[in-house]
């Protein structure tokens, strides 16, 4: 099969899903109103509530959702074929992520612009509320781990990526001063940058010598490392400690120091990877040589896909960012079909051409099926392949491999170490705000909670055990960060369905979708805490039994909070009519 | 063709800018709001030797009052010194 095609088709589907779905759920669903006055008008005070351009809004948005999520469960997924990691990036695009993000902001927007956690409160109790907050902080602390984790795994991986990533950290502290403390412009200044990062780029892809490449330093893949590890394990466990200790001083500091400038710097690579990733499949026309389905006998597909392409078919943390930000900028409220629909569908074009990516890169069938032979290996080994698959589509571009491979795990990179340093930031957050409900003021404090969040975090990750020991298995985590993320998915869409009932409209677009998610993420969490991990699974693992036992109890608490709260009728304040 | 790719910088230089645009806003309001309590602290208890000449400000402020108390989720002014609404 034709790559091309495939992401022609992918995306006329895409078009189709907004141009009529939205449009249908815009007019007849939620009933837009052009004279509404939107949150951004009547609440305007220049900071928070600001009415946005359309198109400004949605660049913002986009860049805000998109990280290297919709990267890494795609390249895991294609493991059981590309046909059913295309559909239900298609599918869920279109039925799931779109209605759950253009919902949300829709929700936020007729409720005074609250976010979703406050919203919960209101329609369905304070309960709730706690709830939400206790499954945002497994969300948080899965992400610390598991992107914890891709980092490190690229670092030894792709050495040369190293110091062109660590480059970026001093280029964000002088942006942040030049613009922040001299008011000037900030796309010159983040453009030279992200030249510097490029050109640093291919300066270490050419020179051995400033390839950072730990495994080396300790004598090779095959030698003991410290405390009884492999130097494999050891190289793990020392980027673990570094990016600990950096997320750490990254979360306490100021926004504007070093976490703003470095999203100017990861904005242009958006851009920049999109730019790669299509033109190449234009410019290469590359063939699928990944089988259409693969039949697996470790793992089925059924229901484990649906964890696995999280973000990129449907993603709670979107509705965070929908009803946290966009809906009290929203200009008007006509408007809020471009921005949240076409939002998730952006995040989807990025996971379409991460699959295409990843089954274009491979010879033959054989080949594919030799480095994904278990779904162990697959999710080891996912995100080196999708690294190489971009490289091979950028070769299209007259990009030479070597230098291609450093800049896109460079990217990718930077897209994990964004991600994780908002995690650790609103993980610091909801422990405090924890600490306050609960009493304990001590939690507010901003280094004791940051220490919670960045040992709890560090001990997550290198607890697991992977086929190179302490650290390397990270990457177990990784169906647990999809449970937790799906989780709020469906609490979101739930509390879209509760007050669309509360309205008297039809609310089937967003309960269907609710329930789908819902099912299946806890069909897979039964399957792996109850028939895998368990004391009397398959595999017994006490670490991800624990918490998967934990995630699986609130599931089971919201779907019994969600039938409940569907039967009974309340009255909603008149301001959210 | 030119007056286009102008248009399209701009676009994206306003995407870039919009989160910075915010963060310096809201430090200004922090300050504003700093400013305001130690105006104004005679009306929380806070003795305040200089209240008889800050309160000639209060004509000018009124209206942000308003809009503070509006942001802090307060439909109706807190204070029954301030009459706003």
């Amino acid at each position: 099969m034709n790559g091309i095609l495939v992401a022609v088709i992918g995306l006329v589907i895409f078009a189709l899903g907004y141009r009529f779905y939205s449009k249908f759920i815009a007019e007849k669903i939620f009933r837009l109103d052009p004279n509404y006055v939107t949150p951004a008008h009547k609440y305007k005070d220049g900071v928070d509530f600001v009415p946005t351009n359309k198109f400004v809004l949605w660049g913002h948005h986009f860049t805000s959702v998109a990280g290297a999520a919709p990267i890494l469960g795609p390249a895991i997924a294609v493991y059981w074929g590309w046909l059913p990691a295309v559909l239900w990036v298609l599918l869920g695009t279109v039925f799931a992520a779109g209605v759950h993000d253009f919902g949300t902001l829709v929700l936020s927007v007729r409720n005074k612009g609250q976010s979703v956690g406050t919203l919960a409160h209101r329609l369905v109790g304070q309960r709730a509320k706690i709830l939400f907050l206790f499954i945002i902080l497994i969300l948080v602390l899965m992400i610390n781990a598991v992107f914890a984790w891709v980092i490190s795994n690229l670092f030894i991986t792709f050495p040369a990526s190293v110091f062109p990533v660590f480059i970026q950290i001093p280029l964000a502290i002088w942006i942040g001063y030049a613009v922040y403390k001299r008011s000037g412009k900030m796309l010159i200044p983040s453009l030279i940058a992200l030249a510097i990062m490029y050109i640093a780029a291919i300066i270490s892809s050419r020179v051995e010598f400033l390839q950072i490449d730990l495994v080396q330093y300790l004598g090779g893949e095959d030698a003991a490392g410290w405390f009884g590890l492999s130097s494999v394990g050891t190289a793990f466990f020392i980027w673990i400690v570094i990016l600990m200790i950096y997320v750490y001083i990254a979360s306490i500091l100021p926004v504007w120091k070093l976490l703003q400038p470095r999203d100017f710097i990861n904005s242009h690579q958006l851009v920049v990877g999109l730019g790669i990733l299509y033109l190449g499949l234009l410019f290469t026309n590359p063939t699928i040589t990944a089988p259409m389905t693969n039949a697996t006998t470790d793992v089925s597909w059924f229901p484990l896909l649906f964890i696995t392409i999280a973000c990129g078919a449907i993603s709670g943390f979107h509705g965070l960012v929908s009803s946290g930000t966009s809906s009290k900028q929203l200009n008007n409220e006509m408007d809020a079909r471009f921005v949240g629909y076409l939002g998730a569908v952006g995040e989807g074009i990025l996971a379409l051409i991460s699959i295409l990516a990843v089954v274009t890169l491979f010879s033959s069938k054989t080949e594919f099926l030799a480095t994904y032979s278990s779904f162990t290996e697959a999710n080891g080994a996912g995100l080196g392949v999708f690294v190489e698959g971009a490289a091979n589509l950028a070769n299209g571009l007259m990009i030479p491999p070597d230098i291609s491979t450093t800049i896109v795990s460079i990217i990718v990179v930077s897209f994990a170490a964004t991600t994780l340093d908002t995690s650790v930031r609103l993980m610091r957050y909801i422990i405090a705000e924890l600490g306050m409900e609960y009493k304990l003021p001590v939690l507010a404090k901003k280094h004791v909670a940051t220490s919670i969040a960045v040992v709890s975090s560090a001990a997550l990750v290198l607890l697991p055990k992977g086929p190179q020991g302490f650290g390397s298995g990270g990457y177990l985590l990784w169906p647990l960060f999809g449970t937790a993320n799906q989780l709020l998915a469906a609490i979101s869409l739930l509390l879209v369905s509760v007050w669309l009932k509360r309205l008297g409209r039809s609310y089937a677009v967003t309960l269907v979708p609710m329930f789908f998610v819902l099912a299946t993420t806890l069909y897979a969490m039964f399957q792996q805490v109850a028939l895998q991990w368990s004391w009397f699974g398959s595999d017994p693992n006490n670490l991800l039994f624990v918490f998967g036992a934990i995630i699986f109890v609130f599931a089971i608490w919201i779907s019994i909070t969600a039938l409940s709260v569907l039967t009974k009728d309340k009255g909603l304040p008149n301001d959210s009519q | 063709m030119l007056s286009k790719i102008k248009q399209l910088v701009a676009f994206y230089e306003e995407v870039l800018s919009m989160p910075h645009r915010q963060e310096i806003a809201r430090e200004l309001r922090d300050e504003d709001d700093l400013f305001f309590l130690l105006l104004y602290s005679e009306l929380l208890g806070i003795p305040n030797p200089v209240f008889y000449y800050t309160l000639e400000l209060y004509p000018y402020m009124i209206e942000e009052f308003h809009e503070w108390h509006l942001r802090m989720g307060m439909d109706k002014s807190p204070m029954v010194g301030i009459r706003c609404c």
